[in-house]
């Protein structure tokens, strides 16, 4: 009964992992880079979903609609002035752009909220107005309905965009522009265009993915967005990047390794932990767990 | 090639200064037409003083020695480089100012020397790519699928299938186009860029790699596609063959310029041409100091 319950506590936080790393992947398939940006567009989500609540006196679904169209804007805006002006330039300038835009974000939010957490209300209470906790009850195991939204938004998500990538014009045009830029113009397809609408629904989820996480994690940072940034781009790496079904995989296996190793193994090792698994998963696969290999010909 | 395969040559007749076109199109606009086209990378020249000018529904054809410009000045038509000089009218409008994705839904079509589908994705994908910006049905209605969403989708897959069919490729459309063999590869980028309804459609060497027989059919079907579709098309081939076989306008270009234009039998007789491919006649200078 303890296994499952930590199991399913793992699975709840590996699947707002999934969430953000379904924006890295994204991202990386269609721009090829990386953005490293990506996990404080997560705390900016947070912080302006607490804003709305706070401050505008939203609800926490209108507050998340907020979060939503702020960052999707955000994420345009980012991608044009700092990424698109490079698109020609060495992807280890695109990179050190990305780790600029990151702390540009994280200080900005510094500037405007303060370094003091912010105590943020989570988007369903933990517990009822009884006190009891708000959570499904199966004989002795209690699920709480925060994660059961986590993980019922995480596969909607993934369903969604699989069928988005797969079968809408927008999403035929981003599978081309990720295997040949130069043959998708002749198609007739914007490129710069296509790039922006990729950074748009990556931008979206990290909202999403900011307001679960802060509803479990209650505490509101300009740092928030980092950890959890760099845990989904390993679980990113770890599922095969560019792949969406790994990212998906990907996140639930790191959430889940997380949850085990804090609980059978200690607190402190859970981060040495994850990473040595995916040190050794990319020994055996270099490619990440559902990546494809290609070899490069000589 | 044999007799029974030979078609009658196209009568040319000469329009504005130092051009030709077919006599059916003499009366037409042309389709396409550079002036004192040139791009220099650098400090080097790579096309210089490139002018031509090609008719409605004329199959014209691009040679030249390696390294003479030719794929540079596809690339220049297609906008993948911008001119350093000179002007592209595409129907009669300045192409200028305008990009890649542009000037192919104005009407340019292209394949490349190195086969660069989409190999990831099936073969109905790739033409459904091609046939992108003739779905007109919005975002909002994809998401939500609305009924113009499955109209727009059901006859963009039936008028992919119906290109498909021209190739004979109909039940190839759910394999995946990496794994297709060679040549059902290069009709399948044929099928692509016709799939972009252009009036223009450039082939980067559609017949490197076949063998005579595929090369044969090739020109057949060069020649339906300009009869089915009344577009002209112009292609870029070593295979003398092909090129003297189907082609109505030649221009030969050696090191970046122009140096012969004509028919068939006018370019199979030019000295210069006869020059830039073989050398000169004693043998001992080859062709770049001849010229």
């Amino acid at each position: 009964m303890e296994f499952l319950s930590y199991l399913i506590s793992g699975v709840s936080l590996g699947s707002v992992y999934a969430i953000i790393a379904l924006g890295y992947t994204m991202v990386y398939g269609i721009a090829k880079m990386l953005n490293f940006a990506h996990g404080d567009v997560i705390m900016v989500g947070g912080y302006i979903s607490f804003c709305g609540f706070a401050y505008l006196g939203l609800n926490g679904w209108l507050a998340l609609l907020l979060a939503m169209c702020v960052c999707t804007v955000l994420g345009i805006v980012i991608e044009g002035l700092a990424y698109r002006p490079l698109r020609q330039a060495t992807s280890l300038a695109v990179l050190i752009t990305a780790i600029g835009v990151s702390y540009l974000l994280q200080n900005t939010a510094l500037l405007t909220w303060g370094a003091t957490p912010k105590v943020y209300s989570p988007l369903i209470p933990l517990t009822n107005a009884a006190g009891e906790p708000n959570a499904l009850k199966l004989g002795e195991l209690s699920i709480s309905y925060i994660s059961l939204l986590t993980m019922a938004a995480c596969i909607v998500i993934m369903v969604g965009l699989t069928l988005f990538t797969s079968r809408s014009k927008m999403g035929k045009a981003m599978r081309a522009c990720s295997e040949d830029k130069d043959a998708a113009r002749l198609m007739g397809i914007n490129v710069n265009t296509t790039i922006s609408v990729t950074f748009a629904i990556g931008s979206a989820l990290a909202a999403v993915a900011g307001v679960l996480l802060c509803s479990f994690n209650p505490t509101l940072m300009p740092t928030t967005g980092s950890m959890p940034g760099i845990r989904a781009f390993t679980a990113a790496v770890f599922g095969g990047i560019g792949s969406i079904p790994g990212a998906f995989l990907g996140g639930l296996l790191i959430g889940v390794i997380e949850a085990m190793a804090k609980a059978y193994i200690s607190t402190q090792l859970a981060n040495s932990v994850v990473f040595a698994v995916l040190i050794v998963v990319l020994l055996v696969r270099p490619a990440g767990l559902l990546g494809k290999y290609v070899p490069e010909k000589v | 090639m044999s007799e029974s395969k030979k078609r009658p040559p196209t009568k040319m007749v000469p329009v504005q200064t130092h051009a030709i076109v077919p006599e059916r199109d003499a009366n037409k606009s042309p389709i396409l037409e550079c002036y004192h086209l040139g791009i220099d990378f650098g400090g080097l020249t790579a096309v210089n003083d490139f002018n031509l000018i090609i008719g409605r529904t004329e199959i014209a054809g691009l040679i030249g020695p390696n390294g003479a410009g030719k794929t540079t000045i596809f690339n220049l038509l297609t906008k993948v480089y911008q001119p350093t000089r000179g002007s592209i009218l595409l129907d009669g409008r300045d192409t200028s100012k305008m990009s890649t994705a542009q000037v192919s839904r104005m009407g340019i079509g292209r394949t490349f020397q190195n086969i660069r589908l989409f190999k990831e994705m099936s073969v109905v994908d790739n033409v459904l790519v091609g046939l992108h910006h003739e779905m007109d049905y919005r975002l909002p209605s994809a998401i939500l699928r609305l009924p113009d969403y499955w109209r727009g989708e059901r006859i963009a897959h039936e008028r992919a299938l119906e290109l498909l069919s021209i190739f004979d490729m109909q039940d190839l459309a759910e394999t995946k186009a990496g794994s297709l063999p060679y040549g059902a590869q290069r009709r399948l980028e044929i099928v692509r860029a016709l799939a972009t309804n252009p009036s223009l459609l450039l082939l980067d060497e559609p017949a490197a790699g076949m063998n005579p027989s595929e090369t044969s059919e090739l020109m057949d079907n060069i020649v339906k596609i300009r009869d089915l579709f009344q577009i002209a098309i112009m292609l870029i081939e070593h295979d003398m063959n092909l090129v003297m076989g189907i082609c109505e306008g030649i221009c030969v270009l050696n090191f970046g310029e122009v140096i012969a234009k004509g028919s068939p039998d006018e370019i199979k007789q030019n000295s210069v041409v006869i020059e830039a491919y073989l050398g000169k006649k004693d043998g001992k200078n080859d062709a770049k100091e001849a010229r």
